[in-house]
């Protein structure tokens, strides 16, 4: 059973239905923090794993799978997410942006030694090249491109991933929280107010709910809540023709400004001062969007590790008991149904799957950083 | 069909719509004045093209998007007609603004 109903749970509960497993998936109520539904929309690489290569790599893969995800999602629930895979940039403003940029990029590319670092710093000529029709803002000194990168629609690909699970069998159950988790000798007991579920493997992929379940499972995984706002315009004709880091136009027309990283515990409102300072970059780069209204605007809370990169764990105390969580829901939720799923099935890890172990905030704990 | 339920009193302005001059109260709103002169549709919509004409008639569900005096994406329902107002359907997107 996997609790929790947001990217990670789904993804990894499809994957391991098509490993042939019994699944259900074990959801709150919709009144819950739901990272899932806030998002950005990015299946992004280039600025993920600085300190922690392996989860670059993870991201890059996941990346690479999903072109192949996206269609066989389509294929079982007759939804299309919108993947665009033709790279993403992030626009910079500034010979200061540029420089942070840049030196960000020499750390990961020196980190990635032999296994490759793809993302390179372009002038501001080659970003006008790459969106032709647009108008760039005169501080725009150039951008930061991966062809890694790319976006999907997110609430499209959440209700892919759950109705391709429940197309081939897998159950879902809405409004049950787990409250306690208990082991019988042979089995997990989650239970809920609508029921307890029993299931030799459970896996914890239900954000901050972690936090209180973990423990009850012998697991000790550190996250933290960090705010995130978005603004929303109304529809315009899509002239933003490639993913882009804070300002990504949806395949609908919506423009979205993104995204702040606040300090506010778990108050996912919103305010002024970051809607002023979120649309006043995006004016800055690209002033066409002045002419823009906005229709809406919200917060989300992001499930962070201390150092930013996904954590995978299985318990030592209770072997089948599983952790996983990440901010980056969408962009893993491919890797996640292949080689999460395949582990929790098999066992079967890919190279260098342990680092992603919550361990490592006991041996490093001192040095944990905080870049993004 | 819509039909007025009262007749209008005091003042009126004229409006054009898609080329048509409509005498209309001047305290309506696009969306009820347009309404009025049964458009049989004020907008497309966005991504299946459907028609579509104002609903809720309270700022809330955007059905009612016209083009109003140049301005793409204008909520009718919450637009007071003005003398010599040129109103448009919306067809589909928006324009990116220069």
């Amino acid at each position: 059973m996997v609790v929790g109903g947001g990217l990670f749970g789904p993804a990894t509960a499809y994957g391991l239905r098509q490993q042939g497993l019994d699944t259900v998936v074990l959801d709150d109520g919709d009144d819950v923090l739901r990272a899932a539904r806030g998002n950005f929309g990015l299946v992004w690489v280039q600025s993920k794993g600085i300190g922690m290569h392996r989860y670059h790599a993870w991201s890059r893969e996941s990346a690479h799978l999903f072109a192949d995800f996206a269609a066989e999602l389509k294929e079982a629930s007759g939804a299309d997410i919108a993947h665009r895979n033709d790279g993403g940039m992030h626009l910079l403003l500034g010979e200061n942006e540029r420089e942070q940029r840049q030196r960000d990029m020499d750390i990961m590319r020196q980190q990635a030694g032999a296994d490759g670092f793809e993302c390179e710093i372009i002038e501001r000529e080659e970003v006008e090249k790459m969106l032709p029709g647009v108008r760039l803002g005169d501080d725009v000194v150039g951008a930061s491109f991966s062809k890694h990168d790319g976006d999907v629609n997110p609430l499209k690909l959440l209700r892919a991933i759950n109705g391709s699970f429940q197309h081939m069998g897998g159950r879902y159950r809405s409004d049950c929280r787990v409250e306690n988790i208990r082991h019988d000798g042979s089995a997990f007991i989650a239970e809920t107010k609508n029921g307890s579920f029993t299931a030799p493997k459970i896996v914890l992929a239900c954000g901050h709910g972690i936090t209180k379940l973990a423990p009850m499972v012998g697991l000790d995984t550190p996250i933290v809540p960090q705010r995130g706002q978005v603004l929303v315009t109304e529809r315009a004709e899509p002239v933003l023709g490639m993913a882009l880091g804070t300002v990504r136009q949806t395949d609908e027309g919506t423009v979205q400004i993104g995204n702040t990283e606040e300090e506010a515990d778990f108050n996912d409102g919103t305010t002024l001062d970051a809607g002023q300072a979120m649309a006043r970059r995006a004016v800055t780069i690209f002033p066409q969007l002045a002419g823009l209204r906005l229709i809406r605007t919200w917060g989300c809370i992001r499930v962070l590790t201390p150092d930013k990169c996904a954590i995978y764990d299985e318990s030592e105390q209770y072997p089948g008991a599983y952790v996983a969580t990440s901010h980056s829901g969408v962009t893993l939720a491919a890797v996640n149904a292949r080689h999460t799923a395949k582990w929790i099935a098999t066992g079967e890890t890919p190279p260098g799957f342990e680092e992603f172990s919550a361990k490592r905030f006991k041996t490093e704990g001192s040095h944990v950083s905080a870049h993004h | 069909m819509y039909r007025r339920i009262t007749d209008p009193k005091g003042s009126t302005v004229a409006i054009h719509f898609e080329g048509q001059r409509l005498q209309v109260p001047a305290n309506e709103t696009v969306a009820a004045a347009i309404l009025a002169a049964n458009p049989g549709y004020t907008r497309t919509t966005v991504v299946s093209g459907d028609k579509r004409a104002p609903y809720c008639m309270m700022g809330t569900c955007f059905e009612c998007l016209m083009e109003i005096d140049g301005v793409q994406n204008r909520q009718a329902c919450m637009t007071t007609v003005a003398d010599g107002m040129l109103v448009k359907r919306q067809m589909g997107k928006r324009e990116m603004p220069e």
